[in-house]
């Protein structure tokens, strides 16, 4: 019988169990698993991100290492402020050792922040690291201000990475030089579009003359100005950083009024195979970056499998294509395991971030080390980089498309799977 | 010539906005039910055409056929059982209903289909165009335009000539002195909403076809036919399509000048014709 009288009892017993039992933990913290907290975007806009989450935790739990792990996931929502909550919420309620974040800057930076702030090492990914640190800044205007962070460690690749890629792919094609740009308001439109460190002053070095219309908003219905201003300029490549719809609404219309350039390198609108069959038959010979692939020449530190083996399981666990950020999810638990396998006290912050900071660990993604190799000082703490190459959409013939890497000049350890080939009206 | 272009393709793109603000208009002037949830209604009808193409294998507008009746029922029983049940001289608890209803379509949505991308495939009708001169237009966008106006005839023919559409006027008018002459208004406005999902199918059909769409994308599309109702005059029909033309035309020049100004001149537009004509365009009776 449910009554006020026998749920006051009740709640009032077990609150004194509780209690009793936190009272109780440390004795026996000795033995327990090491507790580590992951965000992850699960549902919302971001949610193709964390696709393969419970196809690699899964895979990490089974390992040898992965036994001493207690692994608490928790969905961000695609919302920076429920991302900041849930991190919280790991570290005060569940009294993570170490939190484990990853996809797009409005996960990983609410994570990282608040992870700062209560002095627990973080582990971050899949974000181009200049939004991830610089976006972090008191001031992001202006570089004399900027910190390091003292538990905060992230692995990706960076802008100059992309403008890199794009350019050697363009170098294989014989084209007018002529580029028109989608950049969109928002904090990466305006990183890429950036006229001191995004592409307008490598382009210009390179001897490429951009046609940058201007900024436009995200979800816009109509790209005709932009489709003019490119034909207008003669652009023969075409090159942005653009979510999906649009990138479906600008390629449509562009072949509506009878505008198909020689080169398309997007950034993020063609990161996921369903969006790019989405576009049907039209994106054939579509580029874009490649963090990771299937062909990469690395291995898992933890079960040994190599980037193929990663990618064919998930394949074979779900039937799903392979995306490019499995790899890096899985090398988020490799330093995990690696950096608490190398300390004394996994319950202390400053020697948990001191190992992490001494990580050489070759990974699924590459090898992950914070040296700061190729970075400039203010980062070089807290940031390794991860090789980037560039890729194709290749119709398959039986339907549905296959990524080939088609540019290595970046990261000449990957191996390309075709040359750079030219788009067809 | 561009500019030409720039003001043919903002009068195409307004049909689409028509399109989506149609079905919006037609409820709003009869029960003065202001649906936070049409795009979300739009994208569920842009799902489930995708899953008569993929089921069925049909030609998406011949699964836009197959897709309409079943629309049909849901807003008659959506009227009937929900929204009816909201409507009074308080008008916050239709929004507010309407509001959980599109959180409630958005996470249905997300879990049965995921967050991916979809697309309703046309094949090469996607990217045909015909060309006028130096100025090629799509194919794609000719026929929402098309649509967009038949749409409007369509529901005046059924307002003005049809004894359902002197039912809906009447009602409109007067609820109480309607249901005195033996009409009854829960029933008129279930068959509203009926029509309207009819109207959410054609525009479900267009937004599929022209563009990616996820179960998130709903509200983001809403805003722009709302101001097209506005513009329009509350109740006008023809009204409707004349703004949703207006915030074409002006998004395609604002993003002419600078495409930072695209979305902030449909913005401006809609502002201008309020402060020159409050009540709208051609507001009903007025």
């Amino acid at each position: 019988m449910l009554t006020r009288r026998n749920l006051l009892k009740s709640t009032a017993a077990s609150g004194l169990a509780v209690a009793a039992g936190s009272l109780a933990a440390p004795a026996i913290a000795q033995g327990a698993r090491i507790r580590v907290g992951y965000v992850t975007p699960q549902s919302g806009p971001l949610a193709a991100f964390s696709e393969a989450d419970q196809f690699i935790l899964d895979g990490f739990a089974a390992t040898e290492a992965g036994a001493n792990f207690e692994v608490i996931v928790k969905d961000s929502q695609s919302n920076p402020n429920r991302a900041a909550e849930v991190a919280q919420e790991l570290i005060v309620d569940d009294e993570i050792d170490l939190m484990l974040v990853a996809s797009t800057p409005e996960t990983t930076n609410p994570v990282t922040t608040t992870c700062e702030n209560e002095e627990i090492p973080c582990v971050s990914t899949v974000a181009p690291w200049q939004p991830w640190f610089i976006g972090q800044q008191g001031n992001p205007g202006d570089p004399s201000s900027w910190q390091p962070f003292n538990y905060a460690y992230h692995f990706f690749w960076g802008l100059e990475d992309v403008i890199a890629v794009f350019t050697n792919m363009w170098g294989q094609l014989s084209t007018n030089r002529s580029v028109g740009a989608l950049f969109p308001n928002d904090g990466d439109g305006n990183a890429w579009g950036d006229p001191n460190v995004g592409f307008p002053p490598v382009l210009d070095e390179l001897g490429y003359t951009l046609t940058d219309p201007g900024r436009y908003q995200n979800l816009t219905d109509d790209f005709t100005a932009q489709i003019n201003a490119f034909k207008a300029a003669n652009a023969e490549i075409v090159t942005g950083v653009v979510i999906p719809p649009d990138f479906t609404t600008f390629w449509t219309q562009a072949k509506q009024q009878g505008f198909t350039p020689k080169a398309a390198s997007i950034g993020k609108a063609i990161l996921f195979p369903q969006a790019v069959e989405a576009l049907g038959d039209t994106g054939h010979n579509l580029s874009s970056e490649v963090w990771w692939s299937p062909s990469h020449p690395f291995a898992s530190s933890l079960s040994g499998a190599s980037a193929a083996d990663l990618a064919a399981g998930f394949t074979a666990a779900t039937g799903r294509p392979w995306t490019q950020p499995i790899g890096f999810v899985h090398a988020l638990f490799e330093v995990a395991a690696d950096a608490m396998g190398r300390v004394d006290d996994t319950s202390d912050p400053d020697a948990v971030s001191e190992a992490i900071a001494a990580t050489a660990l070759d990974t699924i993604v590459g090898r992950l080390a914070w040296d700061g190799a190729g970075l400039p000082p203010f980062a070089a703490r807290n940031v390794t980089k991860t090789p980037l190459v560039g890729g194709q959409w290749r119709l398959k013939d039986g339907g549905g498309y296959d990524l080939v890497v088609v540019d290595n000049q970046t990261a000449p350890d990957v191996p390309t799977g075709g040359a750079m080939e030219e788009i067809t009206a | 010539m561009i500019w030409v272009d720039t003001i043919i393709q903002g009068v195409l793109l307004g049909g689409l906005y028509a399109l989506f603000a149609a079905g919006l208009s037609l409820v709003f002037g009869i029960m003065r039910l202001v649906n936070l949830a049409h795009g979300d209604l739009i994208v569920f009808g842009a799902y489930l055409i995708l899953v008569v193409v993929s089921v069925l294998g049909l030609n998406p507008f011949l699964a836009a056929i197959v897709a309409a009746p079943v629309m049909f029922v849901l807003g008659w029983v959506l009227q009937k059982i929900v929204l009816n049940r909201t409507l009074g001289e308080d008008i916050l608890p239709p929004l507010l209903v309407t509001f959980g209803l599109s959180i409630v379509i958005q996470n249905g949505l997300l879990e049965g289909f995921s967050a991916d991308s979809q697309r309703i495939s046309l094949g090469a009708l996607e990217t045909a165009s015909v060309s006028l001169g130096q100025i090629s237009l799509g194919v794609m966008p000719l026929l929402t335009f098309a649509s967009a106006v038949a749409v409007i005839v369509g529901l005046n023919q059924l307002f003005y000539r049809t004894a359902i559409g002197r039912a809906f006027r009447a009602t409109s008018d007067d609820p109480t002195t309607a249901s005195l002459m033996g009409i009854r208004p829960d029933r008129v406005f279930a068959s509203a909403t009926a029509i309207a999902m009819l109207v959410v199918t054609i525009a479900a059909l267009y937004l599929g076809t022209r563009a990616n769409f996820d179960p998130n994308i709903g509200p983001a599309r809403l805003i722009y036919a709302f101001e097209a109702v506005i513009i329009g005059g509350l109740g006008s029909l023809w009204g409707t399509l004349a703004g949703g033309i207006i915030i074409g035309v002006a998004q395609t020049l604002g993003a002419a000048v600078n495409p930072e100004w695209q979305i902030l001149a449909g913005h401006v537009a809609f502002l201008i014709v309020l402060l020159v004509r409050p009540r709208g365009l051609f507001p009903r009776g007025g």
